[in-house]
């Protein structure tokens, strides 16, 4: 009797939490027709903030790979004094709250800051906020990835008269391919949904600074249902990266699933 | 053919490995596990680095003034797990040795057939060929082998060698092995060295190895008894030992205080009644277990192992828990000196 009412309990509480994390999400398509939901995307509002969003993302994104991946390299195949530290401050802007990240920016780059420059406010204000708060994301995931490759086989690579290019090339990225991907599909979802941050470095100029989720800020209260479409649409591009993402993941079976957000860091 | 020099020294976890040696046909380097066998083979390769000279005949590899990178000296490194290229063919893994023979080279090691499979689609037997084959197409001047039998179960492992033994045969090239197996080391390799902590105890042809041992540990291991004991005296040429055992043996070999008694599994004879034949030396005792061993089998008998043919353990009907005799001669029964 008691076990059937202790089943019973949690199965509502599940049904609760199930319930509170997906009826959210499937208001914004049941509250106004789909066709609607399409009209409003073609407002000058969304179009201008798509088109800033997809700019500034794909100029952030391939920041953080050219940038990010050596830094990952170099972290995971070597060892040397503070390299627990130097994984905890790429760690950290994961941790820092998003104006935490927009404030710093700003006493970095701000026109009185350290740097004293005109950047805020500006869409490159906006690549940088994004990079900044996506980056550990790939970085992590990419110290995982490049740890998880056998150092026997990269060893081999070099006894059979590959230079370091040779063998990072050939060997070493072919086989880190798969969490690399999923380091960058997580860090584009982040920097997709970046708000805080950016809006307190680079402002919500429409056209300019103006980002998907800035927008939707912007218009909740003017028009709702403009702001609902943009939800949708940020939801679609976020549910396929999420597949994309177990996609890649699932292709790596012998790497890659529990490593997945874990870094050694010694 | 070449020769490889390496005198060099290289500090380990626990102890430094110093090895001074020259490859010119094919030596094996036996030792126990964390002896530091698969460092040699990482610091000629230039995988790790030592301090010290590594030269190719007159192409010095390292010495004060220089260090080449492993790209730049020319090995055939085979690693203990193969280490292939997962994410390449067969065909493939082999062209990034060197792309001008690998028809030729997939021919030779006879896995033509495979060359468009994937390396985890492979027996560990194919992966070993594949490897072998891949360290060849870069053309080296020298071939490394880390522990090429190990990753191999018993079953293939027979042939396999024998097959290696033809393929080492015909490259031609000075060789290094490096093997926990002191069988392996005595089947594939003419000279053998034998490594502890990072130091070579003695280096020789598999016989000299067995038959004069410089101490107890190269006797232990190539596969001889030993059985500890001290000497009690001299007389007649013969040394007369009593063993921690309580059992007396005889040797012609002379010593003196603690030392240990070296013989061969094979020079054991095993009876059921006491014949008096010429073997002076003589343990009694329960018969503790029989195994095969190939077309041998293995009896322990108290602190001996001997080694009988399948007939003879059938005729004897020896079984566990039996009583038996264990004879062998004083003549082959070598004495070492134990370092107390």
């Amino acid at each position: 009797m008691r076990r059937t009412l202790l089943a019973a309990l949690a199965l509502a509480a599940a049904a609760v939490a199930l319930a509170f994390l997906v009826l959210p999400v499937a208001a914004i398509f049941l509250r106004v027709p789909p066709g609607k939901l399409l009209h409003q995307l073609s407002s000058p509002v969304v179009t201008d903030a798509l088109i800033v969003s997809a700019k500034t993302s794909a100029i952030a994104q391939a920041l953080i790979i050219v940038f990010g991946t050596p830094l990952a390299y170099l972290v995971a195949s070597r060892r040397f004094r503070g390299r627990a530290l130097v994984v905890t401050l790429i760690e950290l802007p994961l941790v820092l709250p998003p104006a935490v990240a927009g404030i710093g920016l700003l006493a970095l780059f701000g026109r009185a800051g350290l740097l004293g420059t005109s950047i805020p406010f500006t869409q490159t204000a906006v690549v940088l906020a994004v990079a900044f708060v996506a980056s550990p994301l790939y970085i992590r995931q990419a110290i995982a990835a490049f740890e998880a490759v056998d150092p026997d086989v990269v060893a081999a690579a070099r006894t059979l008269g590959a230079g370091p290019g040779r063998t990072f090339f050939r060997v070493v990225l072919p086989l880190a391919r798969g969490g690399l991907a999923a380091g960058e599909a997580l860090a584009f979802a982040r920097g997709l949904g970046e708000f805080g941050a950016t809006i307190m470095f680079a402002g919500s100029l429409q056209g300019l600074t103006q980002t998907l989720p800035l927008a939707i800020y912007e218009e909740f209260a003017l028009d709702f249902d403009t702001a609902l479409a943009m939800g949708a649409l940020l939801v679609v591009v976020s549910a396929a990266l999420l597949v994309i993402l177990k996609l890649v993941l699932t292709w790596q079976p012998s790497r890659q699933t529990s490593g997945f957000l874990f870094v050694r860091s010694s | 053919m070449a020769t490889l020099s390496a005198d060099f020294g290289l500090p380990l976890r626990s102890f430094e490995l110093r090895l001074a040696l020259e490859v010119e046909r094919t030596v094996a380097l036996v030792g126990p596990s964390g002896a530091g066998k698969s460092s040699v083979l990482r610091a000629i390769a230039g995988l790790a680095r030592p301090s010290g000279r590594i030269a190719l005949d007159d192409e010095v590899w390292l010495d004060e003034n220089v260090c080449r990178a492993p790209d730049e000296r020319r090995v055939g490194l085979v690693f203990q797990e193969y280490a292939l290229f997962p994410h390449l063919s067969v065909e493939r893994n082999v062209a990034f040795g060197g792309k001008e023979r690998v028809g030729e080279l997939l021919e030779r090691f006879r896995i033509s057939h495979l060359a468009r499979a994937r390396p985890r689609e492979l027996s560990g037997g194919e992966r070993q060929r594949v490897a072998l084959a891949r360290a060849l197409a870069r053309d080296p001047g020298v071939l490394l082998l880390d522990e090429p039998l190990s990753a191999l179960d018993t079953h293939t492992k027979d042939a396999v060698r024998l097959e290696l033994q033809e393929l080492l045969q015909s490259f031609r090239l000075p060789t290094l092995i490096v093997t926990h197996d002191y069988e392996d080391a005595a089947a594939l390799a003419d000279t053998v060295g034998v490594l502890v902590e990072g130091e070579l105890r003695q280096v020789g042809s598999p016989t000299e190895l067995v038959s004069q041992p410089s101490d107890p540990f190269v006797a232990s291991f190539t596969g001889a008894n030993l059985l500890h004991g001290r000497v009690q005296s001299l007389d007649e040429g013969l040394t007369r030992v009593r063993l921690e055992s309580g059992e007396v043996v005889y040797s012609t070999d002379t010593a003196q205080g603690d030392v240990g008694v070296v013989v061969y599994p094979w020079d054991v004879s095993i009876g059921r009644i006491h014949v008096d034949d010429s073997a002076l030396n003589l343990i009694r005792g329960e018969i503790a277990s029989v195994s095969r061993v190939g077309n041998r089998v293995r009896v322990r008998i108290g602190p001996l192992t001997a080694e009988v043919t399948e007939a003879s353990a059938d005729r004897l009907e020896l079984a566990r828990g039996g009583v038996a005799i264990a004879s062998f001669k004083a003549t082959g029964t070598r004495l070492v000196p134990l370092a107390s």
